[in-house]
């Protein structure tokens, strides 16, 4: 057997070539999950069997000489909560126990047409809603860095799968962070794309105008191979944008020469640990060297976002959550009404964090409090937009931290919700936005756990954003480099 | 107490309590829900068919099953503004919103409605006796599915089980929402047929209230004659057909009547018609108002229907019953509240009666024979020229009214010509002399009948015209004309005064 290259890039390369076998590079990708996932948790579910038929598909199609594709025999894992047609779709959450969806979503179908392998199903914060995976009924995921600390959420089973070595690429969903937050923590690249890129349809939803599918890899390089893959328009989301697809691979080399780089000075300062914050700075300066022009901005309503959006996604959150009634599908208990029934199977059915934003949702879209909440919330998030506005009339690119601090401790937040949340501060303006930003690996933090810088564009500026993550990838000092 | 409906000026009507003999005002404003009748459902492209079986029409979308995500019907667009246009509605910009409340029927627990922003506002809906009546809007919707409780009341509330059938789940709607402009049962009977009428018209929806595609709720409330503001109303609902509605109003203001004159208050609420015991009930009391939350439908995006797009519509819009009143009255040179006029457009049958008086009928008879003699099936059919022709003879006095009825009917059966059918059925016009030498006769054969005739009281006399005019239509074999036979026999009674 070959040696098994580590890239998607690489891998589908080999496959495309005839180099080595779709099933040589699954069995790889399953031998390291055997050994490695009972202490990880990445995954709720792998597919072994399915993703068996569809690596000995891919090789048939090598064999008879037709290209399966960009993504030809490369093992992808996906969030638990992407619908895949008859294979248990949870959110790590009770209340879907026992349900398998009639369909895949557009996001599954178009990774499957590319000629990936569907791995298994990833560990999430119940229905999205963490920065830990510690919301998960299935137990957290743990950091493939240091297993004592989490992996962020609430795509944590995605971003620890890649981190591990169980697949070179994933999909996870970001609506305040939930991708670019755990890529930063375990030390991969994630990708929040601009609203409206990627097809919403089959994904589980959270808050349906901040949710938006991404991928992680090891590599900028991957991460632009599967953004081209799954983005695009379709005509089963009505939010979905009618434009073409971005070249981003093509992107990749072109430097930063001339660009204009802002650092947001409300996300450098306060509630930032300083080595966080160091890491930026070197990143800024690693573009400077590029030959970016690096200047500071000011986005003054950016640090409302964290309010605003701890209104937002819950209030769309409990619309969205109502369905799971016990009626249709999935747990039910019984009661001797209907409305309690429904009050018992939501009960039993889902954890406390989904219970409290449920909560805050409810009340804040209530008569009497729409105004003073779910109203001025919208204001907020209008005036974000035009903050981002006037910032890109000076800048092609925005950089700050992804992630305040470096990985934590479990159960280091837990018991204080709003610490939690606090871990969203530098992500969630761009998804109030609606605009694109990733996260790239940058070198280690004071305890050695990987920082991610993140780099934010306007809408559909992900090209631009490629190049300069390009360059942060080439300069970005190994994890055990000790910084100044 | 009974209540008597009197109008007062030919437009407003008052109720007056035999109690107090006070006069109340009955003010209504009906909430019309009706089935647009697209081939597919609003968010998704399962079929919008009434009667199959159950849970055979639905996918992901419809079922709300999670992560499918609507997207917007463009033929529900198209025909909610036909309906708006045609009640003379603003199409506005207009986005969808999430009405969040929690009933089995609904797949996804909310419904997604029109709220603040609908696409259809400030219409109105005239009705043939000259009431304006407005439209405050009319807006799209989703229908929900259709629980069948077994067991217990029928009711969900101590049912054994229940069913739920998602086939109607998704269905597109028009909510169509009416000023508080309506005085009387009657009236609001008019207005769903005017509006019925309408949707046929624009082709929007089948209407059929027996299958449920056209659903009416009535809110209803009564102040004393002069006061300006309105009393406090209640939602009537489960109104299954028009006769149902009419007596739903006249209970539920007479109930309310009632109440405010033992010096009781109208409680606002949701009350259910009940068409076997005759009466309104109120619904299961709430322990608190619903908050539906609304807030826009982030799965959406806004609604702005082009100027071009309206305008289209505007150009292909079909005559719409009114007009077609107004066109019809005015060519038969009758009043455009006459019932043979209302009801020539409800069977449409005013192309006819047009084509018909254009071809030298005379407005009255032609109006007289569609509103009584052309109920039936293929009346829409007949060769305006030869209906022509049959006014012609009857006018003429070829025909009694008895006969031309009876050729007309063998018009719409065979299609051939009036002289032909009269000539073959013997009908012939009955000189008047011939005529007034059977009346005679018949006089001489019952002298004491006749005697009665002449003499008795109005009674006395009407029952026998009844008997007289029975035994010359006999001897005629029904070909004298009943108006002759009247007026002769009259002349008669005053030659033997």
């Amino acid at each position: 057997m070959s040696a098994i290259p580590s890239t998607a890039l690489e891998i589908a390369a080999a496959v495309r070539s005839g180099e080595v076998s779709a099933r040589e590079v699954l069995d790889d990708h399953l031998a390291r999950i055997d050994a490695q996932d009972g202490e990880i948790n990445a995954f709720n579910l792998v597919m072994v069997d399915e993703a068996r038929a569809a690596a000995a598909a891919i090789d048939t199609q090598v064999a008879a000489g037709q290209d399966p594709g960009p993504l030809a025999g490369v093992p992808l894992a996906l969030k638990d909560n992407l619908c895949t047609r008859g294979i248990p779709t949870t959110c790590s959450s009770r209340i879907l126990e026992g349900w398998r969806p009639p369909y895949d979503a557009t996001v599954v179908q178009r990774v499957n047409a590319a000629g990936a392998v569907s791995i298994g199903k990833t560990n999430l914060d119940e229905f999205a809603m963490g920065s830990s995976t510690e919301n998960s009924a299935f137990g957290p995921t743990r950091n493939p860095r240091d297993t004592s600390r989490v992996p962020g959420g609430s795509s944590g089973g995605s971003a620890a799968a890649v981190a591990a070595g169980f697949a070179p690429i994933s999909l996870g969903s970001d609506t305040g962070g939930s991708i670019r937050q755990p890529a930063a923590l375990c030390g991969v690249v994630g990708v929040k794309p601009t609203y409206g890129m990627v097809s919403r349809y089959g994904l589980i939803a959270f808050a349906s105008s901040l949710d938006q599918i991404g991928p992680f890899s090891t590599t900028v390089a991957d991460s632009a191979l599967l953004l081209e893959a799954i983005a695009g328009h379709d005509g089963r989301d009505s939010t979905s944008i009618n434009a073409p697809v971005p070249s981003l691979l093509e992107s990749l080399g072109q430097g930063v020469d001339g660009l204009r780089v802002g650092l947001v000075t409300e996300l450098m300062g306060e509630g930032i640990a300083p080595d966080v914050a160091a890491r930026v700075r070197q990143a800024a300066d690693a573009l400077t060297a590029a030959g970016a022009q690096v200047g500071e901005v000011s986005v003054p309503a950016a640090a409302y976002g964290l309010s605003a959006y701890y209104l937002i996604a819950p209030a769309e959150a409990s619309s969205n959550l109502a369905r799971y009634d016990g009626v249709r599908y999935g747990m039910r208990v019984d009661a001797p009404t209907t409305a309690e029934m429904n009050a018992a199977t939501r009960t039993a059915g889902f954890g406390d964090e989904v219970k409290r934003r449920i909560m805050l949702g409810t009340y804040a879209l209530s008569a009497g409090y729409y105004d003073a909440y779910y109203g001025k919330a919208l204001k907020v998030r209008t005036l974000i937009v035009r903050d981002f506005e006037k910032a890109y009339a000076d800048f092609d690119l925005l950089l700050t931290p992804t992630s305040p601090t470096t990985a934590f401790k479990f159960g280091d937040k837990t018991a204080d919700p709003l610490s939690m949340y606090l871990n969203d501060i530098c992500t969630i303006p761009t998804n109030l936005a609606g605009h694109p930003a990733m996260s790239v690996p940058f070198g280690g933090g004071s305890d050695g756990m990987p920082v991610g810088v993140q780099l934010l564009a306007p809408a559909l500026g992900e090209s631009t954003m490629f190049r300069a993550a390009a360059v942060l990838e080439a300069a970005a000092p190994a994890l055990d480099e000790v910084w100044s | 107490m009974t209540l008597t409906h009197e109008p007062i000026e030919g437009e407003h009507f008052v109720v007056v309590s035999e109690t107090t003999g006070d006069s109340w005002e009955i003010v209504v404003g009906l909430e019309v829900h009706c089935e647009l009748a697209t081939a597919t459902k609003l968010f998704c492209g399962c079929p919008n068919m009434f009667g199959d079986e159950p849970n055979t029409n639905v996918c992901p979308v419809c079922l709300g099953l999670p992560g499918s995500l609507p997207v917007l019907n463009h033929n529900v667009v198209e025909l909610a503004m036909r309906l708006g246009r045609a009640l003379h509605c603003e199409v506005e910009p207009s986005v969808f919103a999430r009405k969040n409340y929690f009933y089995p029927d609904m797949p996804k627990d909310y419904q997604v409605s029109q709220f603040d922003q609908p696409i259809n506002v400030d219409g109105w809906l005239d009705l043939p006796d000259g009431t304006r009546v407005g439209i405050e809007r009319a807006h799209i919707e989703e229908d929900t599915g259709k629980n069948t409780h077994a067991g217990g009341s029928g009711r969900i509330h101590g049912a054994d089980y229940s069913l739920v059938d998602y086939n109607r789940a998704g269905v597109p709607l028009v909510e169509i929402v009416g000023r508080p402009h309506i005085r009387h049962p009657e009236q609001a009977k008019t207005y769903i047929d005017e509006l019925r009428a309408i949707l046929l018209t624009t082709g929007a929806s089948d209407a059929k209230m027996e299958e449920g595609s056209l659903r009416v709720d009535a809110n209803v409330s009564v102040r004393r004659v002069g006061d300006t503001a309105l009393g406090t109303r209640c939602e009537v609902k489960n109104l299954n057909s028009l006769r149902s509605l009419g007596r739903a109003i006249e209970y539920e203001a007479r109930r309310q009547v009632d109440l405010l004159e033992t010096g009781e208050r109208i409680k606002q609420e949701t009350r259910h018609w009940d068409e076997g015991a005759g009466r309104t009930r109120a619904g299961r009391s709430k322990e608190e108002a619903e908050d539906y939350r609304y807030f826009q439908e982030p799965d959406l995006v806004p609604l702005a229907p082009s100027a071009e797009w309206i305008a289209a519509i505007d150009a292909a819009m079909p005559p719409l019953p009114a007009a077609r009143r107004d066109e019809l009255a005015s060519s038969a040179g009758v009043a455009v509240t006459e019932s043979s006029v209302v009801i020539a457009v409800q069977r449409d049958l005013d192309q006819l009666a047009l084509a018909t008086i254009a071809a030298g009928g005379d407005g009255k008879r032609v109006l007289t024979h569609v509103e009584h003699n052309l109920s039936g099936d293929g009346a829409a059919d007949l060769n305006p020229a030869t209906f022509a022709q049959l006014v012609g003879l009857e006018l003429g006095g070829q025909l009694t009214a008895t006969q031309a009825k009876t050729v007309l009917a063998e018009m719409v059966t065979s299609g051939r010509a009036p002289d032909v059918i009269a000539a073959e059925l013997g009908f012939e016009a009955m000189d008047s002399s011939e005529l007034e030498g059977i009346v005679d006769g018949l006089i001489a054969e019952s002298p004491e009948e006749w005697a009665d005739f002449c003499t008795g009281d109005d009674k006395k006399r009407g029952k026998l015209q009844g008997f007289f005019t029975g035994k010359i239509m006999k001897a005629t074999k029904g070909q004298a004309d009943g108006k002759a036979v009247a007026a002769l026999l009259e002349s008669r009674r005053a030659d033997r005064g």
